[in-house]
């Protein structure tokens, strides 16, 4: 039994890995007051982008590299369209993931019969990863995983630490106050938008260089618009972000590690209620937030959603 | 830069553009900015497709002559048209109010599922058609409306975010379905069930060819006369009823509205229990009027594309179904040169150009000095 705990855990971290990048990138695009219901498509692009990019250049790290790059120009898209055009930023999220899941599957259809690319590699750490339990779970992995690990403290100290964390929080919750301020809020705004879409497309090649590895339309299979679940699951918070990413993780690779039970494997069409578990699990962590006080403690940033024009500042 | 935004940071001296609000952008205005941003999204789109290696023009041409080039043509763009038109005014209805319900898809799902148990075993063979064919169509109404309900509950009764809600429920559905062809209703392991039996199809117009013989070889079956039914119930209800004009507050302003009186909790899940109701019908017509039996891709992303249209459309019933004949031709179109990569990236940058654009259509750009504007 603890072998196969280990065993879920050690995946969940693995797994998680990819929906934590764009969790953390949603996170902060939100905390400075845009929401960019986009994450998905970044993430298809990213994917698709990673694994084409390792395929041409035998690298997967130039994959990554080109990866986040792209998320990041699809999000400032975002920026321009929500932003500077100020349209509703619901719908250009939303034309944002439609215009990703196109376009991924129109660059990326001769990708779809490339077998093998080059993934990221995996590195046991030394020592560590030979401690009973925590060793498979935590210091057995690809060198993603460990990424995420270093990603978590830095976003926690830079959203609660830093000067710079004080102005994200400000924009968000009064861009008007942080204007007055002297902070410049569009420029800020659009900033963190691009972080956001740097890390969609980053936890998208995730997936496509380290997880599956290969690629096909659709491959995201919703982890982006979880990403955005997640983000509203952590109350905007880095720390809590993690452990929603890594359950998630742990759920969706759970129909897998099941087949090590003679049980499930006699059953197979217990596999279609499983793989419905990440789903239905982010919707029972959005109620658990909804209906504890956690919501209100937590609360979204005030400005979240909505467009700063500074001629409207006294109406 | 355009936008007041940017007047405060710029040295003053230099020419400025300056947005200014329409009064009433006239219908006139909607319609002529439209259709610039068809012409600008199919060029960008274009563009896409040269970078990719197609050649656009060759694209477009022979979607457009699959999809509207002729008789045949024509008849499988209306067979679209159908789930497209009710899936999309089902979305209306809920973005009217500002219910983000992006789960059209998983509406639907649930629709043709519950409409093929009853056609796989309620009813006998001898049932008369028009009975089989009203209890199908009310367990699809029932289980798109089911599906929507749910996200409607938990955000009337809990706040749960409908936008993430809805959309996990698809992929929920999405497993129920396939579960259920592949095993219990499955036939041979092929993600498929038997074929249902003839007194629960949708008539097909082919079948009225010994009366007129042009209709024969056509598939369009009378599940299109649902779209105007519809479209006319959606008209009513939004324009001319106490319960549509409280949607609109909501949807203009939830607060105003619960202080003049309307129940928000009951007006929401009433609300996503007829839009999942009619993405249900949408999924009831392709197992009765199209497939005669149900299957895991029984759609197309016609639910996600519903989301699109409705957007285009305004939320206005009648335009909605203009744009779902005009997408209906676009599947259509992609089926024919074998590529939905090819649709849903048309879908994304038109959406996307439509949705910047709108700011043509509710300003004005202004080109001014800038002692104007003092």
């Amino acid at each position: 039994m603890i072998a196969f705990l280990t065993a879920v855990l050690a995946s969940g971290v693995r797994t998680g890995t990819s929906v934590l990048f764009a969790t953390l990138g949603e996170l902060f695009t939100e905390r400075a007051g845009v929401l960019n219901l986009g994450v998905e498509g970044m993430m298809l692009m990213g994917a698709m982008t990673g694994f084409g990019v390792t395929w041409l250049t035998g690298n997967p790290w130039l994959g990554i590299l080109a990866a986040m790059v792209v998320g990041g120009m699809m999000a400032l898209l975002h920026a321009f369209v929500a932003l500077v055009l100020r349209a509703e930023q619901v719908v250009s999220g939303l034309a944002l993931t439609f215009l990703g899941s196109g376009l991924s599957a129109v660059l990326g259809s001769p990708l779809v019969e490339v077998r093998q690319v080059d993934r990221i590699p995996t590195w046991p750490v030394p020592f560590l990863s030979q401690i009973p339990v925590l060793g498979p779970i935590l210091f057995d992995h690809n060198f993603l995983v460990y990424i995420g690990f270093l990603l978590i403290p830095l976003c926690w100290f830079w959203i609660y630490r830093t000067r710079q964390g004080l102005e994200l929080r400000a924009i968000g919750e009064n861009p008007a106050a942080a204007d007055v301020q002297g902070i410049k809020v569009m420029r800020q705004r659009i900033l963190y938008v691009a972080f956001g879409g740097v890390m969609a497309g980053l936890g998208g090649a995730t997936l496509s260089l380290a997880l599956t590895p290969t690629w096909v339309e659709g491959l995201i299979s919703g982890q982006g618009w979880v990403a955005v679940g997640l983000v509203i699951f952590a109350g905007w918070d880095p720390i809590r972000a993690m452990f929603g990413s890594y359950l998630f993780g742990a759920l969706r690779r759970l129909p897998i590690d099941l087949q090590n039970f003679a049980r499930f494997r006699a059953n197979p069409s217990i596999g279609y209620f499983t793989s419905m578990l990440p789903y239905l699990f982010t919707i029972v962590a959005l109620l658990t937030v909804s209906i504890g006080d956690i919501g209100r403690r937590w609360g979204a940033p005030a400005a979240l959603g909505r467009a700063y024009v500074r001629e409207d500042r006294d109406a | 830069m355009t936008g007041s935004t940017a007047s405060g940071t710029m040295p003053s001296g230099r020419l400025r553009l300056r947005l200014e609000a329409r009064d009433q952008p006239g219908l006139l205005t909607h319609v002529a900015v439209s259709l610039l941003l068809l012409v600008a999204a199919l060029l960008l789109a274009g563009v896409v497709m040269m970078v990719a290696g197609g050649n656009p023009l060759d694209v477009y041409r022979s979607m457009f002559g699959a999809g509207f080039g002729s008789k045949w043509g024509l008849n499988d763009t209306l067979v679209k048209m159908v789930p497209l038109t009710l899936a999309s005014l089902g979305v209306a209805l809920a973005f009217r109010m500002k219910m983000w319900n992006i789960g059209a898809e998983g509406q639907l799902l649930m629709g043709a599922l519950a409409a093929s148990g009853i056609a796989l075993f309620a009813v006998p063979p001898d049932m008369p058609q028009w009975l089989a064919l009203g209890l199908m169509a009310a367990a699809g109404a029932a289980g798109g409306a089911v599906w929507g309900i749910v996200p409607g509950w938990l955000r009337a009764q809990f706040g749960v975010n409908e936008i993430i809600s809805t959309l996990m429920l698809n992929y929920v559905a999405l497993s129920i379905v396939q579960f259920f062809v592949y095993g219990p209703w499955g036939e041979r392991g092929f993600g498929l069930t038997p074929m249902f039996e003839r007194n629960t199809w949708l008539p097909r117009l082919t079948e009225f060819a010994d009366q007129w013989s042009a209709l024969r070889g056509l598939t369009l079956h009378l599940g299109i006369l649902a779209v105007p039914v519809a479209i006319v119930f959606l008209a009513i209800l939004l324009n001319r009823t106490k319960f549509g004009f409280e949607i609109a507050m909501v949807g203009d302003n939830p607060d105003a509205a619960r202080y003049a009186g309307v129940r928000l909790r009951r007006t929401m899940i009433i609300v996503m229990a007829l839009s999942g109701a009619l993405a249900g019908l949408a999924g009831m017509n392709e197992v009765s009027g199209v497939v005669h039996r149900l299957l895991e891709h029984i759609s197309p992303g016609y639910g996600y594309t519903a989301i699109i249209v409705a957007w285009l459309g305004r939320f206005n019933p009648l335009a909605v179904a203009v744009v779902a004949f005009l997408f209906g031709g676009l599947i259509v179109g992609a089926d024919e040169i074998q590529s939905a990569g090819i649709s849903s990236l048309l879908q994304g940058v038109i959406l996307f150009v439509m949705v910047s654009g709108n700011l043509l259509i509710r300003y004005r750009i202004r080109l001014r000095a800038p002692e104007m504007l003092e």
